[in-house]
């Protein structure tokens, strides 16, 4: 023990603030269908915590002291720090696991320069996840940070190193732990671009992602990554440490372009456990 | 050009509900808390989203205030594209229009 879970999903605020607009719905809820899927084998895993691999938006750190990594180890937080109406998610209060996240940490901490926090508010990159994967906020959660929003970014290579980091951290604990990374993969939000998605690039880099492909994940430059997938394909470092985590093949469930009125190729996915 | 504090004002803003009150109560005493040009601080009294998307506001951050304001989602879109057809393209940062304005969605078309 004590990884039980690993997967990936997409966290772009249309998902739920922008439910209503969207056309197509029964892809829309087929999607939905799916991270109900992805919600369900969480809690068949047994899993006491439920870290959260972020790409956050401002909400906590800024350019006056940006960590490349950060682990929450608060007692409890509350999101979303958007406009409620605005996301369609009220605004709660999350529980924490404060003395599993400080373990947590300290592991991590023998090979990656981590940053902590006890205080920690949640945007869309967290609260949509958190609203479907536990619609009941009774799941502690572990909130965790790689920079991918504020240049200079966090490299690629030390996002895997911190998922193995985190893999390791997850094994010394006697607690059943899940995790998943949020981000989109080509996207172009919060722009007058946003709906533009670059299907090829998405299907190829979640096949290099299902196969576990390092060399291949870890080869990807930010100036290829902004011309190709958008400033919001930067958070391909989320997928890639959730990857790192969990070593074995994934299995992609759900990935569709044809809902751009989320904004991002939606996306889910799980990965093996690797022994 | 103080892009950094620009943005900083809107992500206190953004995030923190007293920030939100002073916003409401006494706006210019919260602009000069932040070294802003004449430019930045009058896009901040007008709420100009146009502006402070081509003056390079990170898209992310842009976005929560463009809510913060009640905007809806295809009037924000617009107003950037509208700074844009009046201001000219994004002067820094990485969330330029690299889409030519039009619009990506078949929901915003039929509008």
């Amino acid at each position: 023990m004590s990884l039980v879970y690993s997967g990936v999903l997409s966290h772009a605020p249309g998902i739920t603030g922008r439910a209503d607009l969207c056309e197509n719905t029964e892809l829309r809820d087929a999607f939905y269908a799916k991270l109900g899927q992805q919600r369900q084998e969480i809690v068949d895993s047994g899993a006491e915590a439920l870290i959260v691999i972020a790409a956050e938006h401002f909400a906590n750190f800024f350019m006056n002291n940006m960590p490349a990594f950060c682990i929450g180890i608060g007692a409890s937080y509350e999101g979303p720090i958007e406009d409620p109406e605005w996301l369609k998610i009220a605004r709660t209060k999350v529980p924490g696991a404060p003395d599993l996240g400080a373990r947590l940490t300290r592991e991590v901490m023998n090979t990656v320069d981590v940053a902590y926090a006890e205080e920690w508010k949640f945007d869309h990159g967290i609260m949509v996840p958190l609203n479907f994967l536990t619609p009941k906020y009774d799941l502690p959660i572990i909130p965790v940070n790689i920079n991918c929003q504020g240049p200079p970014l966090t490299p690629l290579h030390r996002a895997w190193a911190f998922g193995e980091a985190l893999r390791r951290a997850c094994d010394s604990v006697p607690e059943k732990v899940a995790l998943v990374g949020t981000g989109g993969i080509s996207h172009w939000p919060a722009t007058p671009d946003s709906g533009k998605i670059n299907e090829e690039w998405d299907r190829n880099f979640l096949d290099q992602l299902v196969r576990q492909d390092k060399d291949a994940l870890l080869s990807y430059g930010d100036v290829e990554t902004y011309a190709d997938a958008g400033q919001g394909g930067f958070e391909i470092r989320t997928y890639i440490a959730a990857a790192a985590a969990a070593g074995g093949p994934g299995e992609l469930q759900f990935y569709t372009a044809e809902l751009p009125i989320f904004a991002v190729g939606v996306t889910v996915a799980r990965f093996d456990i690797a022994a | 050009m103080s892009l950094y504090y620009l943005q900083k004002f809107l992500y206190e803003l953004n995030r923190d509900e007293s920030a939100q009150k002073k916003y409401r109560a006494d706006l210019e005493g919260l602009l000069a808390e932040f070294e802003l040009t004449d430019e930045e601080a009058n896009a901040l009294r007008d709420g100009d989203i146009g502006l402070l998307y081509v003056l390079g506001v990170n898209g992310q951050i842009l976005m929560h205030y463009a809510a913060f304001l009640g905007i809806e989602w295809f009037d924000y879109l617009d107003m950037m594209r509208d700074g844009i057809e009046k201001h000219g393209q994004v002067r820094a940062g990485v969330y330029t229009m690299t889409g030519g304005g039009e619009s990506f969605t078949e929901e915003e078309k039929k509008r």
